[in-house]
């Protein structure tokens, strides 16, 4: 800028910057190099991995019940739904379902970890923008639900409660009670949200119209969950490949249209309804007479016997010592498990070699294909929308790093 | 469903003679072993053909056996979200041998492809990016690789004195556990119990 007369033909350099490894709005540890012309981006390249743990190795060194605290850590924000993921793919590999009860736990905590997820999403993307007090309301309710999941696994957000073969242990009924007392406060919760957001100018304005992805796009670039669903595909495992007992659940999915910012944070809004009118539906259903009974397959191949019992019986404690030493052997094989996790399709890969501990488990976060999208989604948008866009695809950094 | 999958699985042997190896069911997933250096061809077909289209790339994955002449499995991962399937693609190589990659197919594959070298070292030709992607910076070796330990090899800690942060080579204060719980009384014949298989 020193030269001399400023001329039309002067060389102009493009203008890199990094965004992160340490930026408020980057959701965790993320390390962006953003090429800018003048305020308009170029290029994002994002550096991934500053906190990648090597889950996948890790479990190939450990026995399928002392894998699943790994799946806790990797998407933090809602603990159960990954592991509902492994759960599923070693009971797939065994062929075994799980027992109605623990069926309808599994699905009532899914959904209680769609409202954590989808309520840190929707208000930290508010914040990402400049609002303040959606946070500070969404939080208070994270907070009862996080309290919910102490109440059944004893921790708040690392549970370890969904293991192969069932659920750690029954709910009180008092649990189930509350549980039923919190979803209708909570819908005047998320009408208040929406009356922050949903017509706030403000809100509009740095939203709508900002980050469209065509639907071929959104396939392409292998994106799944609310993604895919804000440009228009009516596509959720929970409807389309049904696993526990969501087949028997009444549920709408919602759908966008225009595949942009403002159309993703709407159908979280929705999900956060239609995840409490399913957790009702739960609660009901385990209240019940015939939602009773066991919450694990209790022949003790998979599931270790109830203490009770090993204290008493000369088998139990032959199953319950084995299951904790060596564990269990799964037949050899490879399955792919999927869960409609808040953030997308969560998978587990699961190679088995017959021995009591995975061969290869390969994570398949949500995450990691929607933020790679992130420079085909910000080109030639504004710096400005890239905290807003990186909002709307909800990312964790645990989920994408592993 | 079932035949739904044993469909598309006849259809790609039949149209991809030589790409597709073989087919495999089980636990009710699709599974085609094809030809790596073919790989291209077969994602294309599976994407295009109208009876198929598994448009949505859903993963990538290595699978190191270091017993085996082409060390690597390649898995890729399809979603057809008009059939409501999946199916999912195994290709072998070693160390040596690079992969076409698939990019210009799916651009998803992007960062899958960066992870599959990253963690196990498996080269995929025309990737026009082809860096480390989870590990750090200037990381050595391929984590995911059976031979590669757990604990890995170096460790790094913030040196006060000299302001930065050192790498180390890893000092384990303790053996590493690998406890060995499999019964040894599966498998192998107990003395004298040799005849008992007869029966």
């Amino acid at each position: 800028m020193t030269s001399a007369a400023p001329s039309a033909e002067r060389s102009l350099r493009n203008f890199s910057i990094n965004f992160g490894p340490q930026h408020p709005a980057a959701h965790g540890v993320l390390r962006l190099v953003l090429e800018l012309d003048g305020e308009v981006v170029e290029r994002v390249d994002p550096h991934i991995g500053l906190l990648h743990r090597g889950t996948e190795k890790l479990m190939e060194a450990r026995t399928y019940l002392q894998n699943v605290p790994y799946l806790d850590r990797l998407d933090y924000v809602a603990p159960m739904n990954q592991e509902h993921a492994f759960a599923l793919a070693v009971e797939k590999l065994f062929g075994v379902a799980v027992p109605r009860r623990a069926q309808l736990i599994r699905v009532l905590y899914s959904e209680i970890g769609r409202l954590l997820s989808h309520l840190l999403n929707v208000t930290t993307q508010a914040m990402d923008v400049g609002a303040l007090t959606p946070p500070l309301w969404g939080f208070e309710e994270r907070e009862k639900l996080m309290v919910f999941y102490e109440r059944a696994s004893g921790a708040r957000m690392h549970a370890a409660y969904f293991r192969p073969g069932g659920v750690h242990q029954d709910l009180p009924p008092e649990l189930v009670d509350d549980i039923y007392a919190f979803c209708d406060p909570f819908l005047k919760v998320c009408d208040d949200l929406e009356t922050l957001l949903t017509g706030n100018r403000i809100f509009k304005q740095r939203n709508v119209d900002i980050g469209i992805v065509s639907l071929a796009d959104a396939w392409a670039f292998g994106f799944s969950g609310v993604m895919v669903r804000g440009s228009g595909a009516a596509w959720d495992l929970r409807k389309s490949q049904p696993y526990e007992c969501y087949e028997e659940m009444d549920f709408d999915i919602p759908v966008g249209k225009n595949g942009d910012n403002y159309d993703r944070y709407l159908i979280r809004m929705e999900e956060m309804r239609q995840s409490t009118k399913i957790m009702k539906q739960c609660c009901e259903k385990l209240q019940a007479a015939d939602g009773q009974g066991p919450v694990v397959i209790e022949d003790g191949k998979i599931t270790p016997p109830r203490r009770a019992e090993m204290k008493r019986s000369m088998e139990s404690l032959i199953h319950h010592f084995k299951l904790y030493t060596e564990g269990y052997k799964t037949p050899p094989g490879e399955v792919y498990a999927a869960v409609e996790a808040p953030k997308g399709e969560f998978g587990v890969y699961l190679v088995s070699d017959g021995t009591n501990k995975p061969y290869r488990v390969k994570l398949r976060s949500p995450g990691f294909p929607h933020l790679q999208a992130m420079d085909f989604m910000c080109r030639k948008h504004m710096l400005a929308d890239i905290s807003a866009i990186l909002g709307s695809i909800d990312i964790v950094f645990g989920d994408v790093d592993r | 469903m079932d035949d739904a999958l044993k469909a598309i699985g006849d259809r790609a042997l039949a149209s991809l003679p030589g790409a597709v190896l073989a087919v495999h069911e089980s636990f009710g997933e699709l599974t085609l072993e094809a030809e790596a250096l073919r790989i291209v061809e077969v994602l294309s077909f599976l994407r295009d053909d109208p009876a198929c289209q598994f448009i949505c790339f859903t993963d990538l994955s290595g699978v190191d056996y270091p017993e085996r002449d082409k060390r690597f499995d390649v898995v890729y991962l399809l979603l057809s979200p008009r059939l409501n399937l999946r199916v999912r693609i195994k290709i072998a190589t070693d160390e040596a041998t690079p992969v076409p990659s698939t990019i210009q197919v799916f651009p998803a594959a992007d960062w899958y492809e960066r992870e599959a070298y990253d963690m196990y070292g498996i080269l995929f030709e025309g990737h026009p990016d082809l860096r480390r992607i989870l590990t750090d910076y200037g990381f050595d070796g391929h984590p995911l690789r059976k031979d590669f330990p757990m604990t890995g090899f170096v460790e790094l800690r913030y040196d006060d004195q000299e302001k930065r942060v050192r790498y180390e080579p890893v000092k384990l204060t303790q053996e590493f556990r690998q406890f060995d719980f499999l019964s040894p009384w599966e498998g192998a014949p107990l003395p004298g119990d040799e005849k008992a298989k007869g029966q």
